[in-house]
């Protein structure tokens, strides 16, 4: 579906190479194979605090990475999550080496540029961007809980990305120091150029800036499972928040299988049936037909090393989050004695035959071609895995869906979130203990 | 094999190539409606978009909200069928469909793949042309809204952002929400929504953009069966256009807050009324807001944010619509920095028409920025169709986008000393702060800007 060159550069680092000329531009787009997963307890945030100090400037360019490209018409960003780490900019075709140049001077030459001074300034940036993102936000302390509840206290993603403050007040330069020499070196990236560019000096450009870089061992790849049977017996578990908010929200999770697993794509089907457009089986009962809830969402939120499941739903004015629990729960019920319709399961195929072909309209930025590119070699090893990708929705039979409802969502293994108004914790649902977040 | 990489300078990009806008052909269909097709390549996908100039200014006083409301109802049923059944034609052609109210407009926008061009676009018609109104959907649509009014109250940057238009707009028909009051709603009917649509919501002054791959001649005859019993008739007179309404009374003071105890930020608003679209010198506009507050690099950004701290980021914006919207600085800054921020402020506001007037090197990443990335917004339909519907919107000319590089690269310093000295009034600013007042309420009380008003979420 998208046409690509793979080479492997001597020092380990990917570079793929996607052409398409219809627009004058060029996205340059770099992943590095490490998210807040690689940190460790005590340590958490680190990841993405290290993001924010890949901007300050390297070596040889020691001052702000924005001003340069945006000099050179170019847009620019990074963002982190618990697997991965990826920067991009998009150019003018003609700013391609100034961006390769840059790029590579953050991979390879960024310590000595970074001190105290920068580390503490962006420290305190992101101490207020979780402020801002998290802390000051109704429902905004969710995740914390959530992620806590699902992964045990030695699963990788027991934590939260943006970290716990009082971590991040711990870090010291010398953390960040390690985990640039850890992480961030040729073989534990890949980078893609798409666009207006010409594969064979767009090539030899990415070998000259990158190949004299030097290269550390890949980091071992992090294998569940971790401690999982100590852990369940605390799944099933009840919990509530009180927050700044107005109206009671529901949140219901489950562990599921990881991003390409078994069963992954199948689940997204599932989300689909259960809350994709207004047909959907739970926002046509919750929303429309009985209205005891303003929104509704089912999410299959596959990552690296494992999955999780989550329903949202926020109760309308006057009703309980009991009510919407026992509609929830009926219709989960319905799907794994009947499954979904051929019907229902055809209007899903629709819907992802079009994301597919959406997702084809950007070459750069957060989710464009250049993005995907990287994201299928980053997991799979294969750029080209999204047609690999697609057919997996074809499997997804009613009677699949239906046997992944039954096997997955059930109650022994569902934490139930009730984010209740400050001074309601009796409007959770019944023998909810208040969840632990800071 | 390769040349060692020089690195004592960084590589000096040569000019982009001059990149035109996508052309646009224009036509008319048989009912009248204006039509506006770009044969765009790339993955097969279409965008259309049907844009009338029906916005939130254009709410009864008496009915704030109500535009919104029945933008909100396009898509729940028609006369032909019931809400779900509708969504589910939709979800067949996998498209993705978009009501976004602005005050000067309403934008309804369809995407689908190419080989549903017909139904897509005959299911963009049926959704504005021939809206349901049943009484229960706009029953529960309306109570939807209510509720989310309500969750707004909790969101600081929506109780600021409230109370400042609130603040600056006054009886302006840009002064309310457009989700409208919660009294307001609670009285909308389906009659009302009904004769509303009937009155305001007619197609003569309306255009549809369809950008994709397709050619003009299939978009056009596409776009005529789809259209052919939706005449494009003139508005009655319920339509406001703000650029023929007084400009606002001053504000009741400068300085308001909201309380929000123990809240670990503050979320602020600090501006006042701006300029509107068709300002002779919205160029040089562009360029000194970038310069200010508009970009990553900017003064109030890189003093707030890299140099200080205090926020995860802060932004100015000059909102320029019919009629002059409001400039703004957005931000929200951890709370004890609350007084420090304000000051910064309005001192960047003031210096930059005066004792710190843009600098060349300034102006020159500014200019850069706005011109040289000219291609990156016309890359996908879905940007073109927006980049059009917005030159129909604002009333500007078609060759609008031919002119813009040229323009931006004319301005110079003293264009921007003057823009600045005309369009930026940090003496008139309001100030709006929703955050812990017992860390900042005094401090902000000795900054000049008269009495603190404590105003309720």
């Amino acid at each position: 579906m998208l046409d690509f060159q793979k080479y492997t550069l001597d020092n380990g680092l990917d570079v793929i190479l996607h052409e398409d000329h219809r627009c004058p531009i060029v996205a340059v787009n770099l992943w590095y194979h490490v998210g807040s997963k690689n940190e460790r307890p005590g340590r958490t945030g680190l990841a993405h605090l290290f993001e924010h100090l890949m901007f300050e400037g390297s070596a040889h360019h020691d001052s702000g990475f924005f001003e340069p490209l945006q000099k050179a018409g170019g847009a620019l960003n990074g963002s982190t999550n618990c697997d991965r780490t990826n920067y991009w900019e998009v150019v003018p075709a003609e700013a391609l080496e100034l961006a390769l140049w840059l790029e590579s001077d953050r991979m390879g030459h960024l310590l000595p540029a970074l001190t105290q001074e920068k580390f503490d300034n962006q420290r305190d940036v992101v101490i207020n961007e979780r402020r801002q993102r998290y802390e000051n936000r109704p429902y905004g302390m969710v995740s914390m809980a959530l992620m806590a509840a699902l992964f045990p206290p030695a699963h990788p993603y027991h934590w939260t990305t943006i970290g716990e403050t009082a971590d991040l007040r711990a870090a010291t330069l010398d953390d960040a120091r390690d985990f640039f020499e850890r992480y961030y070196h040729p073989a534990n990236a890949s980078l893609t150029v798409a666009g207006d560019i010409d594969p064979d000096a767009t090539l030899a450009l990415a070998q000259r800036y990158f190949s004299p870089l030097p290269t550390a061992a890949e980091p071992p790849t992090l294998t569940p499972p971790f401690d999982q049977n100590s852990f369940d017996a605390e799944l099933g578990r009840r919990l509530l928040l009180e927050d700044r908010v107005e109206l009671p929200r529901l949140y219901l999770a489950w562990r599921t299988p990881a991003l390409f697993a078994a069963g992954d794509a199948g689940l997204d089907m599932l989300a689909e049936v259960l809350s994709g457009g207004k047909t959907s089986r739970l926002y046509r009962r919750l929303v429309h037909e009985e209205r005891v809830a303003t929104d509704v969402s089912a999410v299959q939120g596959s990552r690296e090393l494992d999955g999780w499941f989550s329903i949202t739903a926020t109760a309308a004015p006057g009703r309980r989050l009991t009510e919407l629990d026992e509609i929830i729960g009926e219709e989960l019920g319905r799907l794994v004695a009947d499954g979904p319709t051929d019907d229902e399961i055809e209007r899903g195929l629709a819907q992802v035959d079009a994301q597919f072909v959406y997702r084809l309209q950007t070459v750069g930025g957060f989710n464009g071609r250049s993005d995907q590119l990287n994201a299928y070699n980053v997991y799979t090893g294969d750029p080209g895995f999204m047609s690999r990708d697609r057919a997996r929705y074809s499997d997804s039979t009613p009677a699949a869906v239906r046997m992944l409802a039954d096997r997955w969502l059930t109650s022994s293994g569902r934490v139930a979130l009730s984010v209740v108004p400050e001074g309601a914790a009796a409007d959770a649902l019944h023998g909810s203990i208040p969840a632990v977040v800071s | 094999m390769t040349t060692a990489v020089d690195r004592t300078r960084l590589p000096v990009p040569g000019n982009p190539p001059l990149v035109r806008f996508p052309s646009a052909r224009v036509a008319r269909l048989p009912s009248g409606l204006g039509l506006r097709t770009v044969e765009h390549p790339g993955p097969p996908v279409v965008t259309c978009a049907l844009s009338v100039p029906v916005g939130s200014a254009s709410d009864p006083v008496d009915h704030p909200g109500l535009v919104a409301l029945t933008a909100d109802l396009f898509d729940d049923g028609s006369v032909k069928r019931p809400s779900l059944e509708l969504h589910g034609a939709l979800d067949r052609i996998g498209a993705r469909l978009g009501t976004e109210v602005g005050t000067d407009s309403t934008t309804v926008s369809l995407t689908t793949l190419s080989q549903y061009a017909v139904e897509g676009l005959r299911l963009l018609a049926e959704i504005v042309s021939q809206p349901r109104f049943d009484p229960l959907d706009v029953e529960r649509v309306r109570d939807l809204r209510r509720s989310r009014l309500r969750q707004l109250k909790t969101v600081p940057g929506a109780v600021a952002d409230r109370l400042f238009l609130e603040t600056i707009f006054g009886p302006h028909p840009y002064g309310h929400l457009g989700l409208g009051t919660d009294e307001a709603l609670a009285s909308m009917a389906a009659g009302l929504v009904r004769d509303f649509h009937g009155e305001a919501f007619r197609l003569g002054p309306a255009t549809l953009v369809v950008v994709g791959a397709l050619s003009h001649e299939e978009a056009a005859s596409v776009a005529a069966k789809a259209f052919t019993d939706v005449p494009a008739v003139p508005a009655t007179t319920v339509v406001v256009d703000a650029a023929a309404v007084p400009a606002p009374p001053a504000p009741a003071g400068r300085l308001f807050v909201v309380d929000r105890p123990g809240a670990v930020q503050t979320e602020l608003r600090i501006g006042h009324l701006g300029v509107r679209r068709l300002t002779p010198d919205y160029h040089a506009l562009l360029a000194l807001n970038m310069v200010l507050g508009g970009q990553f690099t900017s003064r109030l950004n890189q003093r707030l944010r890299e140099d200080r701290g205090y926020t995860y980021g802060v932004r100015t914006s000059f909102d320029c619509r019919r009629a002059p919207g409001p400039f703004s600085m957005d931000g929200s800054v951890q709370s004890d920095a609350t007084v420090e921020t304000v000051t910064e402020v309005l001192g960047e506001m003031s210096g930059i028409g005066r004792d710190r007037p843009v600098t060349a090197d300034e102006l020159a990443l500014a200019r850069a920025a706005l011109t040289r990335g000219f291609a990156r917004g016309f890359e996908t339909a879905g940007q073109v169709a927006r980049g059009l519907t917005r030159l129909l919107i604002q009333q500007l000319p078609p060759d609008y986008y031919d002119t813009f590089v040229p323009l931006v690269a004319g301005v110079d310093e003293a264009a921007v000393t003057e823009a600045a000295l005309t369009h930026l009034r940090p003496e008139e600013a309001v100030v709006v702060a929703v955050g812990p007042v017992e860390q900042f309420g005094a401090g902000l009380e000795t900054l000049g800007l008269g009495p603190l008003q404590v105003v309720d979420a």
